[in-house]
């Protein structure tokens, strides 16, 4: 059915749908402890004891074993200290990373893909000076768990928001002050939460546990391990926002210079908001700060001289080490430099389905309602994740014959979340990319979108002008 | 557990709807009430801190330096009128109705049957204890504007993918 003489550009998407050993047994123990988090730990009843003990009874075999059962068995006590609570959240983190290799690697098979071995890691950056804030974040978070989703109050989630006023002008304590922000804004929307008629019980305990382990020393520190110099060709961008922070990920090729291994690697770019920075203001708040914006809205590779990169293939962008190229066109990319190139491992504490963000290309597909038939299976397609503030719409998608996305996986199914499509407009193959208004745009609704986002971050501006400097 | 129990990215908050900030800049539903800041109409200088409160309605304006407004004597003010209907644009009139606990009748409910189905209560006056907390939340956002953005990558916002649907 799927020709294998086109190298390993397509995908065999049946392989995505068959069943992944132990992975169903892994998630329903993190399943278990994720309802012991709904009511909360401070008076535990039967079933959460059994939740407890079936997160003890998954890791029994790891060397988190004497650790968790010991946590589980006082949490079930309703005794948990901090350091019970955090051996739990660390054996749940355990389980989706197991998720994690095991969802990655089936989609390693299916795209007949590699990955490069271990790229090296440094050590975590050794200054710790704000061992205050990560304690001060931890013992909330531990009051959160006693209290349980449906415990929450205005009174205990606001107790957040020193924590990360304090964290956030420290760009060493981003990774915590986004994450908890984002978290407590959700948490007050939902208050009280014992009127709560349904709980994002997986998503709140994903939240909950990675929030608790970026409060240990030196584990959000993700440190640059070596430097690319080469021709980095962009396949699209993913933005994700909460209401007060957002970030664009330019996904690319990159081919190093030396002519080794061409890699997939990812640049970033974020910055706090007010929660009215919406659409197309967006792009304004990050475009002077990572000139690979622009080069995407114009369909260009960028020539890197020396770039910082993470051992999971992250660029550290530095205007100054990078050049506009020459044109490269996206779905050329992906069909002669995608296929070659290797993707980086996934730092340890990263390991899990939600960071699953693969770029592939397909083609020669069916489109249904929300989904495209490939290879015959039926893939979702998240077409909600595409920012607002560009042209690519859930109709160009369904209009499509051709699409570069990204792979995705959650609440146990494959999606793609489309990039850029392309399209036959009289008998021309057309490119709609997501992230064409990244770096500006002449698009008649685009530059509407841009003044009015102009006049509003104007408007803050002039009040932060006279009232912040008082 | 339903799908979106099970989702790591399930979506709990929509994302605000952009509007013009130069009437109200700030407006939250946060703490129990709807609260939020207002420009002053006639002095670019000043602003007013108005608030209703959910379930009782009671309302309250103030300056940022704590002087009463001088059209919420028993009523609600042009303030508060403006905060609703700017309230509405960023968040959907449902789920402004909703946090309020106002019983909005009619079948294309909008700003003015929010507040009218809130003046029909004849709602009683607060007081304006909350001005400086509500202006102090303002300034944090404002503050927001101040911080300096990072290409260093933040795994974590993959829980938070942007959506194209909004309030």
């Amino acid at each position: 059915m799927v020709p294998d003489d086109e190298g390993g550009g397509v995908m065999r998407a049946d392989l995505l749908y068959d069943g992944i050993d132990g992975l169903d047994e892994a998630l329903a123990a993190v399943d278990g402890f994720d309802e012991v988090l709904v009511s909360g730990l401070l008076r535990p009843g039967p079933a959460q004891a059994a939740g407890l003990a079936g997160v003890a009874e998954a890791v029994a075999g790891s060397p988190l074993a004497a650790r968790v059962a010991e946590a589980a068995e006082k949490a079930a006590a309703g005794t948990a200290g901090e350091d019970h609570l955090m051996a739990l959240a660390g054996a749940r983190t355990a389980l989706l990373g197991s998720a994690h290799d095991a969802l990655l690697a089936r989609v390693e098979e299916a795209l007949g893909r590699t990955r490069a071995e271990e790229d090296g890691t440094a050590p975590a950056d050794a200054a710790e000076p704000s061992a205050n804030l990560l304690a001060a974040a931890r013992s909330w978070l531990c009051d959160l768990a006693r209290a349980g989703w449906h415990g929450i109050d205005h009174e205990l989630i606001g107790g957040a928001a020193p924590v990360v006023s304090a964290m956030l002008p420290d760009p060493a304590l981003r990774r915590q002050a986004t994450l908890l922000d984002g978290f407590a804004a959700e948490l007050a929307a939902s208050c009280p939460g014992a009127s709560l008629e349904r709980v994002p019980v997986r998503r709140w305990a994903d939240l909950w546990s990675r929030a608790m382990l970026l409060t240990l020393p030196g584990a959000a520190s993700a440190p640059a391990v070596g430097e690319a110099t080469g021709r980095l060709l962009p396949l699209g961008v993913d933005v994700q926002e909460h209401a007060t922070a957002v970030q664009a990920q330019v996904h690319a090729v990159f081919e190093p210079a030396d002519g080794g291994t061409p890699r997939l690697v990812r640049a970033s770019v974020s910055a706090p908001k007010p929660d009215t920075v919406v659409g197309a203001g967006l792009w304004q708040l990050l475009r002077p700060h990572m000139s690979l914006l622009a080069a995407v809205s114009e369909g260009r590779a960028m020539d890197l001289d020396a770039m910082p990169v993470t051992g999971e293939g992250d660029l550290i962008w530095d205007d100054a080490r990078a050049r506009t190229g020459e044109p490269a066109e996206v779905f050329a990319t992906a069909r002669v430099a995608l296929p070659t190139a290797a993707a980086f491992a996934t730092a340890p504490l990263d390991r899990h389905p939600a960071r699953i963000a693969v770029p592939v290309l397909l083609e020669g597909y069916a489109v249904e309602e929300d989904a495209f038939q490939v290879a015959g299976v039926r893939l979702v397609v998240d077409s909600d994740r595409v920012p607002a503030a560009g042209p690519l719409t859930p109709e160009a998608v369904a209009s499509s014959g051709a699409c570069v996305g990204l792979l995705r996986w959650d609440a146990g199914e494959f999606l793609v979340q489309p990039l850029a499509v392309e399209r036959m407009v009289r008998k021309k193959a057309v490119a709609v990319h997501a992230g064409a208004w990244a770096g500006g745009t002449a698009d008649k609704a685009g530059v509407r979108a841009e003044k009015a986002a102009t006049d509003a971050v104007k408007v803050l501006r002039e009040r932060a002008g006279k009232l912040l400097r008082k | 557990m339903s799908v979106w129990e099970k989702s790591s990215t399930a979506r709990v908050v929509p994302s605000a709807r952009p509007r013009k900030l130069a009437k109200v800049p700030f407006v939250e539903l946060a703490d129990g009430r709807l609260q939020g800041v207002v420009s002053s109409g006639s002095d670019i200088g000043r602003v007013y801190v108005s608030s209703v409160e959910a379930g009782s309605f009671a309302f309250a304006c103030s300056t940022n330096n704590n002087r009463p407004c001088g059209g919420a004597r028993g009523w609600f003010c042009n303030h508060i009128r403006a905060l609703i209907g700017e309230a509405v644009l960023q968040y959907g009139v449902e789920r402004v109705a909703r946090y309020l606990r106002a019983e909005v009748a009619g079948e294309a409910p909008d700003a003015d049957s929010v507040t009218h189905a809130m003046t029909a209560t004849r709602p009683a006056q607060g007081d304006s204890s909350a001005a400086a907390q509500v202006f102090s939340r303002f300034l944090r956002q404002l503050a927001y504007l101040e911080l300096a953005p990072t290409t260093a990558p933040l795994p974590e916002m993959q829980w938070f993918p942007t959506t194209r649907a909004v309030a």
